[in-house]
């Protein structure tokens, strides 16, 4: 039943583009935002909520426009690639610190330091191009050259297919041991130490994975708009992936997706139809998800799907 | 005389002015069941927490089969072969007691799997057999937040036994159990340490239960060992029966 439910979900994703194209970029843009609000929801399951993950969402675009203009490496994959590992392992480095706080400190360091970010991304003009960003080309795919509208279809489509594999994986961790582990950290940290079990060792994965999957969502994000600008490292961009999570839900890999399916439609229509009062519309999403929703919007689906979640 | 499996070393703790280790010498011997009496705030649960990392002397030292663990972390210590039962049984809330059993088996048999499932059939088995030991085989698939407190305990139990330790701390190991459980349950569990060849110490208030399951008693009043010695020699000494057993 969940795999009809995701395969129904997919088939949304391919059929809607097709008769509103304009609707490509939208939801190339719900994938990358739910790539980054997975991470930031692989932390949640510990309790642990980061003001910061824009720092790992700019990233990826950055290491994106470096890769294709300071190293010269044009090719879609590599560039998808080395953005994630550039992200993985800045979040090993900054996680090694993190993971000894817990809480309101862990919040504030992740938004403290993305925030230093975004002010040295600002501010260090010759190597980041201050305010104004940095533009990213239209890469290449396999030594091909291909046009702008062909990217975004390839975003698309590949970002679907992408969204399935990575979060099949991400899905496969969270039921081993280790992320099993990570709510465990929330309720009784003590007894995972009685265990054996290396807490900081089981956050710093998570912190790790975390990072990447903002790096992906990211790297994805800057291919689609063709340019980045520090703007995506501001803390308003964290809070927003945090929100994503929390709408769509953390109890699953799905959930983030709808979340940020909600979220950029939500944005997108208020364009149109009522501008100014689409975060008055998001605000009561998410003021009726706290209340009503624990398990967030995909759990609702889940329920309407008749498929009782087991916790 | 049997080699000390653990031994204590002119322990010395206090919280403020309250001294819960003053100067304590002990040593458990190798698969011996040692309990350990006292009123309550004389410092047992201190002893326990020393032995485990959570609290750390002072003074003295703790030795592990001449290994000094005096000042590893709860980790290392497990990871040494020491495991503990709380007071107040510590479980991963969010899980059903066959996660909580499962993760502590993961635990000892390799935990580091990124991508092999928590739930799979060597760990389900192992978490079964433990769940039968301590006589929750009905409760696998239960919501620890809605158990009982003997459940809970029980649960506790269970998951250090997961830990296959060679020493094994239990705190009040039968408190919340229900009185017609107490004994099922401490059969059971002298069952599994004996054949299994595990130490283990357990503080205790039920002198029945002290009489009946202890090789060796310790008497531990206001930080100081008052008394050790044979069940029937110590819980008859005049002293003991005045000063502990009388106020506890």
């Amino acid at each position: 039943m969940r795999i009809a439910l995701l395969l129904a979900l997919a088939a949304l994703f391919v059929a809607f583009p097709l008769a509103f194209p304009w609707l490509a970029f939208v939801f190339t843009l719900v994938i990358s935002k739910g790539f980054a609000a997975l991470g930031v929801a692989v932390l949640l399951r510990a309790g642990l909520i980061s003001i910061g993950h824009a720092l790992f969402y700019s990233l990826g675009a950055y290491t994106v426009a470096y890769l294709s203009r300071g190293a010269g490496v044009t090719d879609l994959i590599l560039q998808l690639a080395g953005a994630v590992a550039v992200s993985s392992l800045v979040g090993l480095i900054i996680g090694l610190f993190m993971v000894r706080y817990r809480g309101i400190f862990f919040a504030m360091l992740n938004l403290a330091v993305s925030m230093v970010f975004f002010t040295l991304l600002s501010k260090l003009y010759a190597l980041t191009g201050g305010t104004d960003g940095v533009r990213i080309g239209t890469p290449t795919l396999f030594g091909t050259t291909i046009e702008r509208d062909t990217l975004e279809s390839i975003l698309l489509y590949g970002g679907l297919v992408l969204a399935f594999g990575v979060g099949y994986l991400v899905h496969r961790y969270l039921k081993s041991p280790m992320g099993e582990a990570l709510p465990a950290v929330e309720t009784n940290e003590i007894r995972l130490e009685y265990l054996g079990i290396a807490v900081p060792r089981v956050l710093l994965a998570a912190y790790v994975a975390s990072a990447g999957l903002a790096g992906l969502g990211g790297a994805m994000y800057g291919l689609l708009v063709g340019h980045v600008s520090p703007e995506l490292a501001y803390w308003t961009i964290s809070g927003q992936l945090v929100l994503v999570a929390v709408l769509g839900g953390i109890g699953g890999v799905v959930g983030p997706f709808v979340g940020a399916f909600f979220l950029e439609i939500i944005r997108s229509f208020a364009v149109i139809y009522f501008d100014n009062i689409w975060n008055l519309i998001i605000g009561a999403g998410l003021l009726i998800v706290i209340f009503f929703l624990p398990r967030g919007l995909y759990g609702l689906i889940e329920r309407a799907t008749q498929r009782g979640p087991r916790r | 005389m049997t080699a000390p499996l653990l031994s204590v070393r002119d322990v010395h703790v206090s919280f403020g002015g309250v001294r819960a280790a003053d100067g304590v010498d002990v040593e458990v011997r190798q698969g011996e069941v040692l309990a350990i009496i006292g009123p309550n705030g004389s410092g047992k649960t201190t002893f326990i927490n020393l032995c485990t990392g959570y609290v750390k002397p002072h003074a003295g030292s703790i030795h592990l089969e001449g290994r000094d663990i005096t000042r590893n972390t709860p980790r290392q210590i497990t990871k040494l072969g020491i495991a503990r039962a709380f007071q107040i049984p510590q479980l991963f809330t969010e899980h059903r007691v066959i996660d909580n059993l499962m993760l502590a088996v993961a635990a000892r048999q390799g935990f580091w799997q990124v991508l092999a499932p928590l739930d799979q059939p060597a760990h389900r088995q192992r978490a079964t057999a433990l769940l039968e030991m301590v006589g929750l085989q009905d409760q696998a698939e239960s919501d620890v937040a809605t158990l009982p407190e003997g459940i809970r305990k029980l649960t506790d139990i269970a998951l250090a036994l997961a830990l296959e330790p060679r020493l094994l701390l239990l705190d009040e190991p039968t408190a919340g159990v229900s009185s017609g459980e107490k004994f099922p349950l401490m059969d059971r569990l002298m069952n599994v340490l004996r054949s299994q060849g595990v130490t283990a110490v357990f503080v205790e208030h039920d002198m029945d239960l002290v009489r009946r399951y202890a090789d060796r008693v310790i008497v531990w009043n206001q930080g100081k060992v008052v008394a050790d010695g044979p069940p029937d020699e110590v819980m008859n000494d005049p002293a003991v029966l005045r000063d502990v057993v009388g106020v506890i």
